[in-house]
């Protein structure tokens, strides 16, 4: 992985104290709320519902053990001994103190690590395919192209108060992994006729109110003229993105308003320009990034047997582990939800633990997935057995990828000031539900997403069912949705009626997988059942 | 009644106007009327709080309690985590949130 | 008229009241011109020969249109003064530069340690923008 030079590490210092000497004037009373809040946020510390939340960013979703062992020293010398891992791929800490926060981002940068523009109306983390550099399927490993455009976004002075914030995921196969269509810009690597790389663009997807998803606006980019391409994209927004209403800032809107053509036609007018303005990076520069993402020391003819004789075992090794481009190895999905669990948080130990199996099994590193897993890239099948019981000791080998019961949850009205409803307590229920691995075998793959308010962090609009947490009347209420996805065959999911209570939406929930599983053809998954009979049958059965 | 509620700067913790202070308890929350505003504008301009705002609330046996349940969630902690709330060994903790 | 509070420009200081983008276009006797946060800078290109202050405003530091304003004229050639008004906050002094900026004329007088702090704030940079620094792709690989 990525590995900072003199220059990178001087970034991240210098931003260390000036975010010091900002905390300062706060303190003294030179900066007023108002004036630093922003400030703050570009900072990624956040006021929460019980506290300051500091938000730190894991480029890519990469880490070393090195890097991970550090996040779960924070949480126990900052923190109350836990981390909570997000569907952006970063890290939340929830009970921060604003005097410790220069502290902590010191501690961070020790480690090349940063908390730079997790929040704020500027180009956030920039998000990638959990399974990059290890998945047969991917063309390039896309994340070298995500460290351009990392750099090329850190503190870019023209782009730091946009409209709203930006969100930007690039992927490099076919499968898409990182629901890189519901982003303000998703980029897809691939080939042109020539067999030349270059960047597929699409802009103005997004979830929140309003889920869009992008249209591409450019079939091919070459690598040559990726950054210039995307500063003309962001300038554009930066000039005409609406600013009139928070609720309307978003890309979406303006590529929405303006249509396709038209934003199209701004960019390449905006991109004609900025060719000549020579902004862009030589393509030494990416062939110098590159060979850090090279593939770790594989031993050649690793053995592919795997002895499959524990059920428990066998059970998480079918739906926990994906293929590995590497013949004897796997790429390894460890779960954040615990049947019952807060999804996606984790114990300082545990990860710690997860740093420790990483460093000795992983060739050092790690993936934080968007569904708030962690993944080991690249495991031996001859380690693969001793790895599944050291997680299994500390609470971590639930097998449940993608089943029911991997229940992705924004924190909810139990940690977050936006939030309309809890939706933690309706993960555990539901979890609770599903529990049995014969039950979650039975139904198989069914990504179920839920979002206590409308900002969708939890990305219901694309699950294949998703729940909505609203306020009625200061009752928490529960709308159910069916038909999301967020794959290549990205759709948004409807709403299947009137909501519930907490205790009606885990049994609409258990009533609609029932549907399934009395209409399921062959090897259907939830979603193809859903697509194939439509909302009808599931209203019926959920509303009498 | 109404009662005010903040944040405190340095540490972040939630906090609730007594009449005379800040306290950590909303028990202590004391009744502004429509003095609210008034007292959040000092209060802020001195730096003994921020991003502080007026709710409703009752009074109660125990002694107050928000009238909105995210503010009640706010006045505890977590319902997920009560190990983590101002009240980790009350049972009845979570029924007076919810 | 508000002081400019830092100038960074060996020349004289213009000080004829700006117009707006519109009048401008129309007054052929005009040199100064002040861009507001919704004006199209490029509407002053055909007449950059005859501009010799612009002033870009920002009523809100959040809104940021006039950090693309400055580039876009800086990108079109534009060598004169290009001078911040409005709501100029210290934080944002040094990414003002980088866009292109060279006056600032806050409308509340910030203060003076802290404002030099921040334009000295950065070794280096990431991006190639308006202010001519090469950025660190550039010293990584130099030509």
């Amino acid at each position: 992985m990525y590995k900072y030079d003199q220059y990178d590490q001087q970034m991240v210092d210098t931003r260390v104290e000036e975010f010091r000497d900002q905390v300062r004037r706060r303190l003294s009373g030179e900066l007023t709320e108002e004036q630093f809040r922003p400030l703050r946020l570009q900072n990624g510390l956040y006021l929460q519902l019980h506290a300051y939340m500091l938000r730190v960013a894991v480029p890519y979703g990469t880490l070393s053990s090195a890097q991970m062992k550090v996040l779960g020293d924070i949480a126990d010398k900052y923190d109350r001994g836990y981390g909570h891992f997000t569907t952006r791929q970063n890290i939340q800490y929830n009970w921060i103190k604003l005097e410790d926060t220069p502290d902590i981002l010191a501690d961070l940068a020790a480690v090349e690590m940063h908390a730079i523009q997790t929040s704020g109306n500027c180009i956030r983390n920039i998000s990638s395919d959990q399974y990059a550099g290890a998945a047969a399927d991917e063309i390039v490993d896309p994340r070298p192209y995500a460290e351009l455009l990392r750099q090329w976004s850190s503190f870019h002075p023209e782009f730091l108060t946009l409209p709203r914030k930006f969100k930007i995921a690039v992927i490099a196969s076919e499968t898409d992994r990182a629901a890189m269509r519901l982003h303000d810009i998703g980029i897809k690597m691939v080939k042109n006729d020539a067999g030349e790389i270059g960047c597929q663009f699409y802009v103005g997807g997004g979830m929140g109110r309003t889920p869009m998803i992008g249209p591409m606006i450019r079939e091919f980019v070459p690598l040559d003229q990726l950054i210039t391409y995307s500063e003309a994209c962001l300038r554009v927004y930066n000039r005409y993105g609406r600013r009139d209403n928070k609720y309307k800032a978003r890309i979406k809107i303006l590529v929405h308003e303006l249509g396709k053509e038209e934003y199209t036609r701004q960019v390449e007018e905006e991109f004609a320009h900025l060719l000549t303005q020579g902004i862009e990076p030589p393509l030494a520069e990416l062939e110098r990034i590159k060979p850090y993402f090279d593939d770790p020391a594989f031993e050649a003819g690793a053995s592919d047997d795997l002895d499959l004789s524990d059920p428990d075992f066998r059970l998480w090794v079918e739906r926990n582990t994906h293929a590995h481009k590497q013949a004897g190895y796997v790429i390894a999905t460890v779960s954040l939800k615990p049947v019952g669990g807060i999804p996606g948080d984790a114990s300082a130990d545990q990860i710690r633990l997860m740093a420790d199996l990483a460093k000795e099994y992983s060739f050092d590193e790690l993936r934080v997935t968007h569904a708030q897993n962690i993944v080991f890239p690249h495991v031996r099948k001859a380690d693969l057995y001793t790895v599944w019981q050291k997680l299994d000791e500390a609470g971590l080998g639930t097998a449940n990828l993608d089943s029911v019961g991997d229940i992705i949850a924004c924190p909810g009205l139990d940690y977050c000031s936006l939030a309309n409803a809890r939706s933690i307590p309706v993960a555990q229920k539901i979890s609770e539900r599903f529990g049995s691995a014969e039950k979650q075998a039975e139904i198989g793959e069914l990504k179920l997403k839920i979002s206590g308010c409308i900002n969708a962090c939890g990305h219901h609009h694309a699950g294949h069912i998703g729940i909505l947490g609203v306020d009625r009347k200061g009752v928490e209420n529960y709308q159910l949705l069916l038909g999301g996805s967020e794959g290549a065959d990205t759709s948004l999911g409807k709403i299947t009626g009137p909501g519930f209570d907490e205790d009606g939406i885990v049994d609409a929930v258990e009533k609609a997988t029932n549907v399934y599983l009395a209409n399921k053809q062959g090897e259907e998954r939830f979603l193809d059942t859903y697509r194939r009979i439509g909302m009808d049958p599931f209203k019926e059965a959920i509303y009498g | 009644m109404k009662i005010l509620t903040g944040n405190d700067l340095k540490t972040g913790a939630v906090t609730w106007w007594t009449g005379v202070g800040w306290s950590l308890d909303v028990n202590d929350a004391a009744d502004v009327g429509d003095n609210g505003a008034a007292v959040i504008a000092r209060e802020e301009g001195a730096q003994n709080v921020f991003a502080a705002y007026v709710i409703d609330g009752e009074k109660t046996a125990e002694g107050v309690r928000p009238a909105h349940i995210k503010d009640r969630i706010r006045a505890l902690g977590p319902t997920v985590r009560p190990d983590l709330t101002l009240k980790p060994s009350d049972p009845n903790a979570l029924n007076w949130v919810i | 008229m508000v002081e400019v509070q830092f100038r960074l420009r060996e020349d004289e200081a213009v000080n004829d009241p700006a117009v707006t983008v519109d009048a401008f276009t129309e007054q052929t006797n005009a040199s100064a011109v002040r861009v507001e946060p919704g004006d199209d800078a490029r509407a002053l290109l055909p007449h950059l020969d005859r501009i010799a202050l612009v002033e870009v405003n920002f009523p809100s530091w959040t809104d940021g249109r006039g950090y693309s304003s400055a580039r876009v004229l800086r990108e079109a050639g534009y060598t004169g003064e290009i001078r911040a008004v409005g709501d100029v906050v210290i934080d944002m002094l040094g990414h003002l530069k980088r866009c292109g900026f060279d006056a600032f004329a806050p409308a509340h007088p910030l203060n003076p340690a802290d404002a030099q702090a921040a334009f000295d704030r950065w070794d280096n940079v990431y991006q190639a923008t308006a202010d001519g620094r090469r950025p660190i792709w550039a010293l990584r690989h130099p030509a």
